[in-house]
Order: structure tokens, then C-alpha cells, then sequence
């Protein structure tokens, strides 16, 4: 998987110079891992402070075995899944209608910029307080970490649509719904996608954030129930399991991309 | 068949600056006839855009009326001073695009924009996308654009503007080409045309009709009957006729 956008920026685009690279990061993974089962040997760590990759994995098959990884990384996965979409579409809402509006931006802007400077690490208790310790809050939690690099990159990508193209659908007597599906959507979705991948990579830091707080199921549990009882393998698979989780959805984000923005890669068919 | 498309009167506009306000264009009045190709030059500044605007209804006179004979909202063909053109669309897509603003069924919209295609001489090219074209060819992109729907006029702001002397030389022979295979337009008339331009030769190659505006704030100065014969060729430019009118509007502009 291409995880690296600025290969594209760089302007390396035609296949024919980029020298095929896919063995890089598997080699790197395994170096890595060699490196560090061969310093857990040496300096006779304890497993309790790192557990050796051996043992991360006997770990990650017992508790595959038992279910319990299936059954929380599905309630984690749930949580950022219904967290993203919900932030996302709040956000990209809120964003055209920024963007759209001066009046309304005035509005709101300062307390969207305000809330950002609160760590929603400090606020997550409260808002279990406020709203109960189940799923909603966790949601909610995802949602509001997702919200912001959104609803930035939605407002950014109206705003830059090329004042001559909208000048082009007026003369056309384009209606507004017509200059927001022939214009604005696909003119902003670059920039829009791009902002969803950052969003869809934070998801998963609010799921945890959430799960650490309200502790009744989820991977977040599952590190903080690892560090109580001193099994710090289990945190390791619990760790490794929201890695995956992360770069399966910015795959999927890149999947779009490649899907909807063919017109911007040069390797297109 | 009416006597004038397009009558414009007392045309003023004024853009706010704060400042007691900047007067783009003056007290403008002129009227075009159906067929008629009319070129606006003028010094920068002149408000020759802006009066191309207005006449599209992308911008509203500060006092005056523009009247068109067809009805309120004529259809426009806008062409811009960049092609303009839809990047995430191909040639074929962005060709067709006034035809789906307009709702026209995908079969006969398709039909048209392959005859424009072929009109513009992109033959070929329908799905390449516009990073992929040079100046002239997304220029044509353009054209073939603000001719599909069949407008009732078309505008055309410094087309050619930002493309070099040769290129620009050869889209002002296929512009003529395409003006005249466009006749007979839906009611047996022509195309009528506008179009804005900084360039003596490109007026007096292409148009019936030459208004110079003064600078800020923009008013006709002179406006030019071209008598030189259709179908007009290189060789015309170095006729004294052509000398002579092109002299007029330089004076004219000063």
C-alpha cells in the first residue's frame, strides 16, 4: 500500500522512474522486528517491561483463540466507524456553509477555533458525566476528533474554487444545486479527501481516548486492562490491532482517492 | 428577423473601493445587430470586461439596461481569457456541460458534442483531460464549450490573449472558419458575436464592427465599420486599406 502522499506531489509520477519499491517496507518491518527480538535477548529484558516479538505473537494467538480480540477490536471498529462518519458529515456540512457565508463563518469560527485548543483527552470524562458511559459518548468523542481537519479542508477546498468557473455556470444560469454537483464537489474533493485522511486516522486515537475512559469494552480496554494486570504483551496486540485498524482506513481513503481523482495522476489509463 | 439583437443603454458601473467608488465604464450605448461580429478594444483598464460581463449578466450596471431582443435571458456563450476548463473533466465532458446545465438527454447531447468536436478539429482528443492540451487546443476546448448549447450571442473575453503570436494567428483563421460554418444558425441567421481584444490586427481580421473605449472610466470613442472583404486572408494585412483603418483605431485609442 502507497501510504506516502508526497510521492505525488514530488512529481516522481511517471511508473517508468519510480524503481519499484514495494519490498522496502516489509524489509524495513523485518529488520525492525529482528532488531527487537535480538535487544530483548541481549539485555535480559523482563517481558513486563518488552515482551519479546515471540511472545507478542503466542499472546495475539491465545487471545484470538479466546475471541475476546474479535470482540473488541469489532466494538473499537464500530465506534470509528459510526465516529467518523458522523464527525465527517457534521463537518463537511458546517464547512460549505462557512465557506458559503461570511455572516455565518463570523459566526462561528471563533468558538470551532476555540474548541480546538481544549484537549479532548481533558474534556472526555466530562462528557461521560454529562451523557452516560455508553456508546454514544464514545462516538462522540471520535466524532469530535474527526470534526475539525474536515470541516478545515471542506472550507478551503469551497473557497478555492476558481472564481472564473463559477463566473462559467452563471453564464450558463446554472442553478445552485447545479454549481454545487458540477463545480463545487468535484472541484473541492481533492482537498476535501485529503482532509478525511487525517480525520480517518484520528478516528482511531478518539476510539481509544473514549474506551480509556469509559472502560467496558473496545481495544482501548483491552491496553488498559494489559497495563493493570502487568500483561504487557496484550497491550502490544491490543497496539499493533489499532495500527492496523489506522492503515486500513486511510487505505480506504486512498482507494477514493484513486477512484474520484484519476484525473490528477498521469498513470491514469 | 429583428433589426438589433442587443441594444445597449447608458450603461454605467461602478464598483464600491471605499473611495467614492471606481467607474469602470461610462455611459455606454450601442446596439448589435443579429450576425454581426463586434469587437471592443480599448486601453487596459478601459473597462472592456466589465462591459463583456454585463452584456453576460454576470454583472449588474450600477444605472442603464441591456435589451436583447430574444427575450430577458439569452443564452450566452462565454469565452474566457484562460480556457477555464473543468480539470477533473475530459475534453468530451467539459464540451458537453451547458448541454447537461440545460438538461438535454445524453444521446443527443453526446451526438452535438461530437460535431463540435469535430467542428474545433479535436477529433481524437475527446478523452484526454485539459492538463494534457496545450493553450491553443484548451482555447478550442472552449470554444467548441460555448458553442454547443447554440447561444443566442457569444462573448468572448481576449480569447486569444495569453497564447503566442503564431498560435494566436491561426485560432483568429479558425475562429472565422467555425463563425461562418455555424451558418445558418436555428432561425437562419448567424452567430452574433462580441468579442473583447487589445490586439488592432485580431479587430480588424475578424470584426464588421470596431468599438474603441476610451480609458477609465470606459465610453465609445469610435465605432468601425471593417469593410474589408470575407473571407478575410493574411495577405488583406498588408493591404493600405488595412493600413488605413488600422490607423483609425490606433489614433482612436491614443
Amino acid at each position: 500500500m502507497d501510504i506516502n502522499p508526497i510521492r505525488k506531489l514530488e512529481g516522481f509520477t511517471n511508473p517508468k522512474q519510480i524503481p519499484h519499491t514495494y519490498w522496502v517496507a516489509p524489509l524495513t518491518a523485518l529488520i525492525v522486528v529482528f532488531g527487537w527480538e535480538l535487544t530483548v535477548r541481549l539485555m535480559h529484558l523482563p517481558t513486563i517491561i518488552l515482551p519479546s516479538p515471540i511472545q507478542v505473537l503466542e499472546r495475539f494467538g491465545e487471545l484470538l483463540v479466546s475471541g475476546s480480540l474479535m470482540k473488541s477490536t469489532s466494538a473499537t471498529f464500530i465506534e470509528i466507524v459510526l465516529g467518523l462518519l458522523a464527525g465527517s458529515i457534521t463537518a463537511t456540512l458546517l464547512g460549505y456553509f462557512i465557506a458559503k457565508s461570511h455572516l455565518f463563518e463570523r459566526l462561528v469560527s471563533p468558538f470551532l477555533v476555540a474548541s480546538q485548543a481544549v484537549p479532548v483527552v481533558a474534556i472526555a470524562p466530562l462528557l461521560f458525566i454529562w451523557f452516560d458511559t455508553g456508546m454514544f459518548t464514545k462516538v462522540l468523542i471520535c466524532a469530535l476528533i474527526v470534526f475539525f481537519p474536515v470541516l478545515i479542508n471542506t472550507v478551503v477546498g469551497i473557497r478555492a474554487v476558481p472564481q472564473s468557473l463559477h463566473e462559467l455556470m452563471r453564464s450558463l444560469r446554472a442553478t445552485r444545486w447545479q454549481i454545487l454537483r458540477h463545480l463545487e464537489i468535484p472541484a473541492a474533493l481533492p482537498v476535501f479527501l485529503g482532509g478525511l485522511r487525517i480525520g480517518a486516522t484520528l478516528s482511531v486515537i478518539g476510539a481509544v481516548v473514549g474506551e480509556s475512559v469509559s472502560l467496558d469494552s473496545g481495544l482501548g480496554l483491552m491496553i488498559t486492562q494489559g497495563r493493570g494486570g502487568y500483561d504487557t504483551p496484550q497491550v502490544f496486540v491490543a497496539v499493533f490491532t489499532l495500527v492496523g485498524l489506522a492503515l486500513s482506513l486511510y487505505g480506504i481513503v486512498l482507494l477514493l482517492e484513486k477512484k474520484f481523482l484519476a484525473w490528477q495522476d498521469i498513470n491514469h489509463s | 428577423m429583428p433589426e438589433t439583437l442587443l441594444t445597449a443603454r447608458d450603461l454605467t458601473v461602478t464598483f464600491p473601493d471605499g473611495n467614492g467608488g471606481l467607474h469602470a465604464l461610462g455611459a455606454v450605448s450601442f446596439s448589435v445587430a443579429p450576425q454581426e461580429f463586434v469587437c471592443v478594444i480599448g486601453p487596459s483598464g478601459s473597462g472592456k470586461s466589465t462591459l463583456l460581463r454585463v452584456l453576460a449578466g454576470l454583472i449588474q450596471p450600477s444605472s442603464g439596461v441591456v435589451d436583447y431582443a430574444c427575450g430577458s435571458s439569452p443564452r450566452i456563450g462565454f469565452v474566457f481569457q484562460q480556457a477555464n476548463l473543468m480539470p477533473w473533466r475530459t475534453v468530451h465532458e467539459n464540451i458537453v456541460l451547458p448541454l447537461e446545465v440545460n438538461g438535454e438527454n445524453a444521446q443527443s447531447a453526446n451526438q452535438k458534442a461530437q460535431e463540435m468536436v469535430d467542428l474545433v478539429g479535436l477529433a481524437g482528443f475527446e478523452n484526454a483531460y485539459p492538463r494534457d492540451l496545450s493553450g491553443g487546443m484548451a482555447q478550442r476546448v472552449a470554444i467548441a464549450r460555448a458553442l454547443i448549447h447554440d447561444p443566442d450571442i457569444l462573448l468572448l473575453d481576449e480569447p486569444f490573449g495569453s497564447l503566442d503570436a503564431l498560435t494566436r494567428e491561426r485560432m483568429w483563421m479558425e475562429l472565422s472558419r467555425i463563425w461562418q460554418a455555424r451558418r445558418p444558425h436555428r432561425d437562419g441567421s448567424s452567430k452574433t458575436v462580441i468579442m473583447v481584444t487589445h490586439s488592432i490586427s485580431e479587430a480588424l481580421f475578424l470584426a464588421d464592427r470596431v468599438l474603441v473605449l476610451t480609458a477609465r472610466p470606459g465610453k465609445i470613442r469610435l465605432d468601425l465599420t471593417v469593410d474589408l472583404p470575407r473571407p478575410r486572408s493574411d495577405e488583406m494585412r498588408y493591404t493600405p486599406h488595412f493600413g488605413k483603418l488600422a490607423r483609425q483605431l490606433k489614433d482612436a485609442i491614443g
